[in-house]
């Protein structure tokens, strides 16, 4: 990838927000974390794109969308390399590194199917364990750990 | 009767894991008070909601049996199907409604995570009887008791815990208390049914040291307590699965010729066929005292979580 194409990829946006840096495979489960699937605003999204630290990656760009630490960090859990850039007037205003939240609320779901949350309109809630780099999330309400595998 | 302290937090027991170490020998002491003297009506005036949305005998009956021990009232439904939970009420409906009623909510639900929810949406304490295959704290705590009074103590004691110990509740939230007190545990099970890895990975954790085996013989003679446990048809999705295990340790008198002497073999009940007859009128047997004790510290429980203990 040349200079200008980086510049290309990154900076085109007048405004908004690119994440960078997702493992390609990942992006999708980025967008559902992110819940940009009803989301109006202009999405660019590129896969296995050169990485020159991880071989191939994946990118997500949003126009005139800004958001909070609390949700950027959820990718953490699918991109925990990922870089978010601030864009303003096609200038990137500010990069943020992501941090793996210690808790998560109403986004992922419970893989135990005798769960409560699996049967009533509960918002679920998980604790994440890092064990060894490999992450997974342990329900705050039936105590069962949820991988993140499929 | 006016409570010793406010119950400023709302305290609830939903997993075992909500009590302190001091919190659990406080609850102990307390039940061992209302062995003495079963009879002190501290809760005169009280109403407590008895929530079985499933089939219970032994938790549902000592639970009863307590808060009438204790003075107070018992609300409950026969049914849960005769609800309007057979409406397609939601449980934080019928929680916030029976909320209103009573001073105390003891609930038994079949989905997990469900007793933990119901804290979080109750304006009362509530005490968890088991959610599905989760957490039963009031087992694990009478577990407890009566490892205590068979030993004196509860500190530095080897635990050989039998059975099913992949689906068992009762020996994870057990595991999960003694791990307060230095114990050494003995995991006999079947390859099906070992213990799971994240409950060794705790005890790992924590530096507590273990053993595993599928022989029941291999270190009989080397425990403290023996914990029996049933081989639960209810647990297991694959019916081949079950008819593979549901025989594989079956206890018998002969087998206890060389126990420890002060050796104790405890089962939370219903036994199958895990422990002969035969045992029963050997000195090491000491489920049917274990099953009493359920009372004492229920009664613990309740007066502990409403403040009156």
């Amino acid at each position: 990838m040349t200079h200008t194409d980086k510049e290309l990829v990154v900076s085109a946006l007048e405004n908004g927000t690119v994440l960078d840096h997702i493992p390609s495979e990942n992006v999708f489960k980025a967008i559902d974390m992110l819940n940009l699937k009803g989301e109006i605003s202009r999405i660019t999204i590129g896969v296995n794109l050169e990485s020159k630290l991880y071989g191939r990656k994946g990118i997500i760009k949003i126009a005139d969308r800004y958001f909070l630490d609390d949700e950027l960090n959820r990718l953490a859990l699918v991109a925990p390399n990922a870089t978010v850039n601030i864009i303003r007037n096609f200038k990137v205003v500010e990069k943020k590194k992501i941090v793996m939240p210690d808790e998560i609320e109403g986004f992922a779901k419970c893989k135990n199917p005798k769960c409560i949350t699996n049967h009533q309109p509960i918002k679920t809630r998980f604790k994440v364990l890092d064990h060894n780099g490999e992450i997974s999330l342990l329900c705050h309400y039936c105590e069962k750990i949820t991988d993140l595998k499929g | 009767m006016e409570p010793k302290r406010e119950n400023l937090s709302r305290k609830s027991l939903i997993s075992i894991q909500d009590f302190s170490k001091d919190e659990i020998i406080h609850v102990l002491e307390v039940a061992r008070d209302f062995e003495r003297d079963r009879s002190q009506k501290l809760l005169e005036g009280k109403v407590i909601g008895s929530l079985f949305f499933e089939p219970s005998t032994r938790t549902r009956l000592s639970f009863e049996t307590a808060v009438n021990r204790l003075g107070a009232r018992v609300i409950d439904f026969s049914d849960a199907m005769n609800t309007s939970v057979s409406k397609g009420e939601t449980l934080k409906d019928t929680i916030k409604m029976v909320s209103n009623y009573v001073d105390m909510i003891i609930m038994r639900h079949p989905l997990e995570g469900s007793s933990r929810y119901a804290s979080e949406v109750a304006s009362v304490p509530v005490a968890n009887a088991g959610d599905g295959a989760n957490q039963h704290p009031s087992q694990t705590l009478l577990d407890l008791y009566t490892i205590m009074q068979t030993q004196g103590r509860l500190e530095n004691l080897t635990v050989n815990m039998v059975g099913d110990l992949k689906y068992g509740r009762t020996t994870h939230s057990l595991l999960q208390a003694l791990s307060h007190f230095n114990p050494t545990f003995i995991f006999t099970a079947p390859e099906e049914l070992r213990m799971p890895e994240e409950y060794k990975t705790f005890l790992d954790e924590k530096g507590i040291a273990y053993k595993e085996t599928t022989s029941l013989e291999e270190y009989m003679n080397d425990c403290d307590i023996l914990y029996m446990t049933r081989v639960q048809q209810e647990r297991f999705t694959d019916p081949m699965e079950y008819e593979r295990v549901k025989d594989v340790y079956k206890l018998t008198a002969p087998m206890l010729s060389s126990v420890r002497p002060n050796m104790k073999i405890l089962h939370p009940l219903p036994r199958v066929g895990e422990i002969e007859q035969d045992v029963d009128e050997t000195p090491y047997a000491y489920y049917f005292k274990q099953a009493e004790n359920g009372l004492y510290v229920r009664m613990a429980i309740i007066s502990y979580l409403l403040g009156y203990r």
